[in-house]
């Protein structure tokens, strides 16, 4: 076991963390652990946009964008960190441009500006063109922009060292971050990083579902962490699905093809979306679309032999417009399914994209412990967190912009905190955790099999708590999952090695996966409405009496070891938006 | 209401909604080594049952899932953007997450192999530091003299055409272990720090052309390409890297840039 000492620790090297780190490396001591190379991370496969209404190309404003944000939110965003969200972003676009990002221009040389769903000129009038975008690639951008100045500010990466504990350690009643303990894969050897400050960044946990556009590394490390070592877990129960993913593949076809012209159509050629949202039609929210395609393929209007997927249209569209606004997803379309988007219509369906839910923080980034009670030196950004600036369904777009403006506020407080903060002691052996963790694994000899046990996790979710719910199919998935939990524990690795045992990463991850996932089913159970992503066709409306309010959930151990899951609820914090019925 | 019909479908579309799932026998053959076992090469074959239209990356997994879950390599996204699953399959650089299976022959036996001039240190994984090195050495930031704007740059719509294509990289090393210098020679920058480079040396906002220039001046430069086109031939982003090294060339005879 080596130890190391850093101010700061920042775990994960996608959008937030990176963005973070050049705060942090700056003001502090800092180090930036990632169980991938930083240019691998999932940022990167964003596409379509950043949203800042920079009034580039037409009237905008931050206002607009805040109240859209809040709207799109199905109003359980908290009104403070949107505001926060919507102003600091046209700061963050400009940042990301003096850093070097190369973005689309318009004819006089500003950043240009597209429209995306949910994203409205004077509070829904009309669509509005608000997404900063570079082709269909700008979270490639984003991902080497910001790892290139890293490389500039000469921050200090661990590649390929997995995160698997947070070290907290009480001091005069209050739990405080003494650091965390990573698994490096290149020798399966143990480290303890103590630091004064920790930063999770590590992104999002979509691989609990079959049908996704997550990377197969996306499985809520740091929720599954925290959660483990008694923190909350926030608004689980808000998974978003994005419309357009090829068929029964997931991949992301962004929402920028819809903002540049794109129509979805079902069996019949009908764009069927002008019934289900009379003003904005393609460009409705995600959630609001992904419900009416499925309502499209129940009702008999889907397509292909077994009626299971809806066409995204982009064959109106000049050839020249999407080879400059949409090369890479019409690649996507030839690779992956041999059509050529110039002539053909694309099979899509919906796929499980992003957790509006994750880890609470504050506006400053920090970790809270409960309603209100932050945990001195913890923060967290990006898709691992819940400001919530996304509340029930996020915005295209404000992810990259989430991303940036709250990686940037968490790296820069978690620096100052480490300036002003002495080391808290280590806990007395603090890898043990991790210890017997890692070796239980690779000695099992147990006969279940990852693979396995993953696939009907995954089955059950899609089945059981994806676009449309109810009671039935989430008791379904909460018991599935409890059985899944059960085999999990004689699950076996086969490779017993140190080296790049990527066998026992899977394993590991696997176990986050079943942890998060059953956190999913019982907190949806639980919420007897339907709110943007979350949609329950037993309770088909939303019920601002009873429901206005965020869901916390807590592990609970039982004297005699069993594990259960307490549920609790924080008020959504309203300044200037009264909830209204939610219309596009 | 506008409601064209698609009534007329392409051969191509019903190909691919036909949802029936066909599966062939492929057999891939996977070069295994793992010193923390022995020290000596294996070739070893694997039996799927796969779709011809489902990835190399899918083959690897079922191999890792089913069969033999030491088979060790990188992967991330799946869909050819994050850069982890660079390999040399059937002799050429490809990424497995973007390769599919009918497009390579399968009724022949696949194979698969690390990609060539790095350290292989497990299966398919090997050494990326060198390669990275490379990439850091060339400066890949945007360097500017002056007070910052307070806005953004301005930059013509054609000024930001100028580099479009090098800023796909996604820094798989599929170009740089394709290349013969490389191989011979592991000094070499190789092509994707070159790449690199190009993407700020012609963008119109920087201003630390000369510097990189410089650098890759270096005898380990840009004058060690031989001009193979293996690096552009392997790219998956189908960047014309080739060209690229050849306007940096240019670039450094006519410091004109």
């Amino acid at each position: 076991m080596q130890i190391h000492k850093y101010d700061t620790v920042i775990v994960g090297a996608g959008g937030a963390g990176m963005r973070a780190a050049i705060e942090a490396t700056k003001r502090s001591r800092t180090a930036v652990l990632t169980k991938l190379y930083p240019t691998r991370s999932h940022t990167g496969a964003a596409q379509g946009g950043m949203a800042a209404a920079l009034a580039n190309v037409e009237e905008d404003n931050w206002e607009w964008h805040t109240f859209d944000t809040i709207k799109g939110g199905d109003y359980l965003v908290d009104q403070d960190a949107a505001e926060i969200l919507a102003k600091e972003a046209i700061d963050a676009v400009l940042d990301l441009e003096k850093m070097g990002l190369p973005f689309n221009r318009t004819p006089n040389g500003t950043i240009d500006q597209r429209r995306f769903g949910g994203h409205t000129r004077n509070h829904g009038e009309a669509a509005v063109r608000r997404a900063c975008y570079a082709a269909d690639r700008t979270g490639h951008m984003i991902l080497q922009t910001l790892y290139q100045n890293c490389v500039k500010e000469g921050v200090e990466f661990f590649n390929e060292f997995y995160v698997l504990d947070l070290l907290l350690t009480e001091v005069d009643g209050v739990k405080r971050t003494a650091g965390v303990v990573a698994y490096e894969l290149a020798t399966g050897e143990i480290h303890v990083f103590q630091a004064k400050a920790v930063v999770f960044a590590s992104g999002g946990t979509g691989k609990f579902f079959k049908v996704t556009s997550n990377a197969h590394t996306l499985t809520g490390d740091g929720q599954a962490v925290a959660y483990r070592r008694g923190l909350p877990l926030e608004d689980m129960e808000f998974f978003q699905f994005h419309p357009t993913g090829i068929w029964r593949m997931g991949i992301l076809l962004t929402e920028g093809a819809r903002g540049e012209g794109g129509i979805l159509r079902n069996k019949d050629g009908e764009r069927f979306m002008e019934k289900y949202a009379p003003v904005m039609k393609d460009l409705a929210s995600r959630d609001v679309v992904s419900r009416a395609i499925y309502t499209e393929i129940r009702e008999g209007r889907g397509c292909g032999p077994e009626g299971d997927h809806v066409y995204l249209d982009l064959t109106h569209l000049p050839p020249e417009q999407l080879d400059a606004k949409l090369p890479d997803i019409t690649e996507f379309a030839r690779t992956y399914l041999g059509i050529e988007p110039y002539t053909d219509p694309v099979p899509i369906q919906p796929t499980a994209h992003y957790a509006m839910g994750g880890i609470p923080t504050n506006v400053q980034g920090e970790v809270l412990a409960d309603n209100t009670t932050v945990v001195p030196g913890l923060y967290a950004a990006g898709e691992v967190a819940c400001v919530s600036v996304h509340g029930a369904n996020r915005l295209g777009t404000n992810s990259l912009l989430d991303i940036n403006v709250f990686g940037r506020r968490a790296g820069i407080a978690a620096a100052k905190f480490a300036a002003e903060n002495d080391f808290v002691e280590l806990p007395e052996n603090p890898s043990e955790l991790v210890v017997s963790q890692v070796e239980s694994l690779r000695e099992s000899t147990g006969n279940e099999r990852v693979a396995e046990i993953r696939k009907a996790l995954q089955e059950t979710m899609d089945t059981n708590a994806m676009v449309f719910r109810t009671e039935q199919t989430l008791k379904q998935a909460v018991e599935d999952i409890a059985e899944l939990k059960q085999r999990y524990k004689n699950v076996s690795v086969q490779d017993k090695g140190k080296r790049y045992n990527t066998d026992l990463l899977e394993a590991i991850e696997l176990g986050n996966l079943l942890d998060l996932a059953e956190v999913l089913a019982v907190s949806a159970l639980a919420r007897k409405e339907s709110r943007g992503g979350h949609y329950r066709e037993d309770y088909p409306n939303r019920d601002d009496v009873n429901f206005m309010r965020h869901t916390m959930a807590y592990r609970e151990v039982g004297e005699d070891g069993t594990e259960s899951i307490r549920l609790d609820y924080k008020p959504v914090v309203q300044t200037r938006y009264q909830p209204m019925e939610r219309k596009y | 209401m506008s409601t064209p019909t698609l009534d007329k479908h392409s051969a191509a579309l019903d190909a691919a909604e036909n949802s029936a799932f066909e599966t062939i026998t492929v057999t891939l053959r996977v070069r295994r080594f793992n010193p923390e076992v022995s020290d000596e090469v294996s070739w070893v074959d694997y039996q799927l049952e796969m779709d011809p239209k489902e990835r190399v990356l899918d083959a690897l997994h079922k191999v890792k899932w089913e069969i033999d879950g030491s088979l060790t390599f990188r992967r991330s996204c799946a869909h050819g953007i994050c850069g982890s699953d660079a390999m040399r399959i059937n002799g050429r650089n490809r990424l497995a997450c973007k390769t599919l299976l009918k497009d390579i022959n399968p009724e022949k036996p696949i194979t698969i192999e690390p990609i060539k001039g790095m350290a292989v240190l497990k299966d398919l994984v090997v050494d990326m530091e060198p390669f990275f090195q490379a990439y850091r050495d060339v400066m890949p930031f945007l360097i500017t003299k002056g007070n910052e704007p307070t806005r953004e740059r301005r930059q013509s719509a054609e000024d930001r055409e100028r580099f479009d294509d090098t800023t796909k990289c996604i820094l798989c090393a599929a170009c740089t272990s394709s290349c013969p210098v490389f191989w011979n020679d592991g000094q070499y920058f190789g092509p994707a720090a070159i790449v690199n480079a190009h993407r700020f040396i012609f963008d119109s906002r920087d201003e630390g052309g000369e510097q990189r220039l410089e650098i890759l001046n270096d005898k380990e430069g840009v004058w060690r390409c031989r001009t193979t086109f293996n690096c552009t031939d392997a790219c998956p982003r189908g960047i014309e890297v080739t060209k690229a090294i050849q306007e940096v060339k240019r670039a450094l005879i006519t410091r004109r840039f």
